[in-house]
């Protein structure tokens, strides 16, 4: 038999949609045949399990684990970095039955998947409140800055989803009279550790605008025009502490 | 030539600390490069600070070799930055496969050993071998079920694929032992057959019985100690091969880090041949 054949039965099996086959069929008659479909599908549900923790403690370990089976056969990893594992579970929970009556899943799942893509980016400096004292009177309009490749924002408009995310990513108890409004959520990585904050409709607007490379006039005016009336200058200071933005151009940069 | 490795211990994020700290004369670190293929961030920084005081190995367990396909060149390009960065003691995969046809399938899985599989097998490490500028090291791997088909003998294939390649082994004793239940034969006939020239590293780890199928079914699951019948195995493979590099994997169930401490000093002194010395580090 030629490894391909042999692969692409014996893979087909391990995901329980194997054509018949005289020499599969003896293989999954074989008690170690379940081993390693178990270490398969328990892998996948592993990772997931790791990268969505906020998730699984929202609905609990037997149904997350659930879910994240369902997930797994429809949308298997494509390499081996399991720890990079899941991205689009987010809108596989948005379409997923069980979870209608938490719609509030997906959104959280995305600040999840923040976290994640946060942790893993790459690095570079970021530049902070005194490179905006140092820039020349009149330069900074037209300058531009552009979202630190580790800077992860999401708004979402229906729930308070981020609200719910740090709560229970940092263990602390939900407000009784929890405000059931849109929320957004701003995660940097200024140092080694994904650090976390909320972050207004004008923060999200400004950061969107950074990301496709306009000057700091436009995302200025940008954030004034989704929400009036933002105090632009602690929005500024807030984003620069986060650690949110790096210079555009390196070699116009104080990088100190 | 002496290997400045002794014994070494799988690296566990929950153990970073103690693991960055201890000084164990001949200690070293192995990790799964798929766990530090990230573009940046925090996880390459505790990879690099713990090898800037120990030796790290890198053992890959997704390159997928026995598949009927070159390794994927985006992924060898990777490994072959986290090399270049870490420089790693040593550097390892499985002879298995886990990725097909664009999915990844996580697990270590068997293969008819035909003489068709073993050229392609042979040409997937020499592209390794080519990009990572370096031999690298193949596993055995842990059987579980009955395979028709095969032209070669494991014990033979892996000679082969050192004589084609210039690979070295990497010789799992918990590995041997487990398909040696598992499949009815000999551990220690595998092990008289076996390529001892070739063994770059030794692996040992904990098993346990399945929980349907009890002891016909061993499952290689790196939650326990390693069995008194493995630690026998070792030592006789140790009185042929000399010291070798050995490290024990410990995935599932962590202990204290002293614990795997005491149980990585047993490794080490049949190693070195030295008494009992007090193991906590702290």
């Amino acid at each position: 038999m030629q490894l391909s054949t042999f692969q692409d039965g014996f893979s087909a099996a391990l995901l329980g949609h194997a054509a018949d086959a005289p020499w599969l069929s003896a293989l999954e008659a074989q008690p170690g045949f379940a081993v390693y479909r178990n270490t398969v599908l328990k892998g996948c549900i592993d990772a997931l399990q790791a990268n969505y923790p906020t998730v699984c403690q929202l609905v609990g370990e037997d149904w997350f684990r659930a879910a994240a089976a369902a997930f797994a056969r429809a949308q298997p990893p494509r390499d081996g970095l399991l720890v990079d594992y899941g991205a689009g579970f987010d809108n596989f929970l948005a379409g997923f039955a069980p979870a209608a009556e938490l719609p509030y899943l997906s959104a959280v799942a995305s600040l999840d998947r923040c976290w994640t893509a946060c942790h893993l980016a790459a690095d570079a400096t970021a530049v902070d409140r005194h490179w905006l004292a140092q820039q020349a009177p009149g330069t900074v309009p037209h300058a531009s800055l552009q979202p630190h490749p580790a800077a992860r924002w999401a708004w979402c408009e229906d729930f308070p989803a981020y609200a719910l995310w740090h709560h229970h990513r940092e263990g602390l108890a939900l407000p009784e009279a929890l405000d059931w409004h849109g929320d957004g959520a701003l995660l940097t990585r200024p140092h080694a550790d994904v650090i976390w904050r909320p972050l207004s409709r004008a923060g999200v607007a400004f950061l969107d605008a950074c990301a496709q490379g306009l000057p700091l006039e436009t995302a200025a005016t940008r954030a004034l025009v989704a929400e009036p009336a933002t105090d632009f200058a602690t929005l500024m200071t807030s984003l620069l502490d986060a650690g949110a933005l790096t210079i555009t151009n390196p070699h116009t940069t104080h990088t100190g | 030539m002496a290997s400045p490795l002794t014994a070494g211990l799988g690296l566990k994020p929950q153990h970073y600390d103690e693991a960055l700290r201890c000084t164990a004369p001949g200690l070293w670190w192995e990790v799964h490069p798929e766990n530090y293929l990230a573009d940046g961030g925090p996880r390459l920084a505790w990879l690099e600070a713990i090898r800037s005081r120990h030796p790290v190995a890198l053992h890959g367990v997704s390159l997928s070799l026995a598949a009927d396909a070159p390794p994927d060149e985006a992924h060898l390009a990777r490994l072959a930055a986290l090399a270049r960065r870490i420089e790693p003691a040593i550097i390892s995969e499985h002879l298995a496969w886990s990725t097909w046809r664009g999915q990844y399938l996580p697990d270590l899985l068997p293969f008819p050993r035909t003489h068709a599989a073993l050229h392609r097998i042979a040409g997937n490490i020499d592209r390794t071998q080519d990009v990572l500028q370096r031999p690298i090291a193949i596993e055995n791997p842990t059987h579980y079920l009955h395979i028709d088909g095969h032209d070669w003998a494991e014990t033979d294939f892996l000679a082969e694929l050192v004589r084609r390649t210039g690979c070295t082994l990497l010789l799992d004793v918990n590995n041997v032992y487990i398909s040696a239940n598992n499949l009815g034969f000999s551990a220690q006939a595998y092990l008289e057959a076996f390529p001892l020239h070739a063994v770059a590293e030794i692996h040992l780890a904990g098993h346990h019985a399945d929980p349907v199928h009890g002891n016909a079914l061993l499952i290689d699951s790196h939650d326990a100690p390693i069995a008194p019948a493995v630690w026998a195995l070792y030592e006789q493979v140790m009185a042929r091969t000399g010291p070798a590099p050995t490290l024990i994997e410990r995935d599932d169930q962590l202990p204290t880090f002293n614990e795997l401490l005491a149980e990585r000093e047993r490794a080490h002194r049949a190693l070195t041949h030295t008494q009992p010395r007090e193991v906590a580090c702290s």
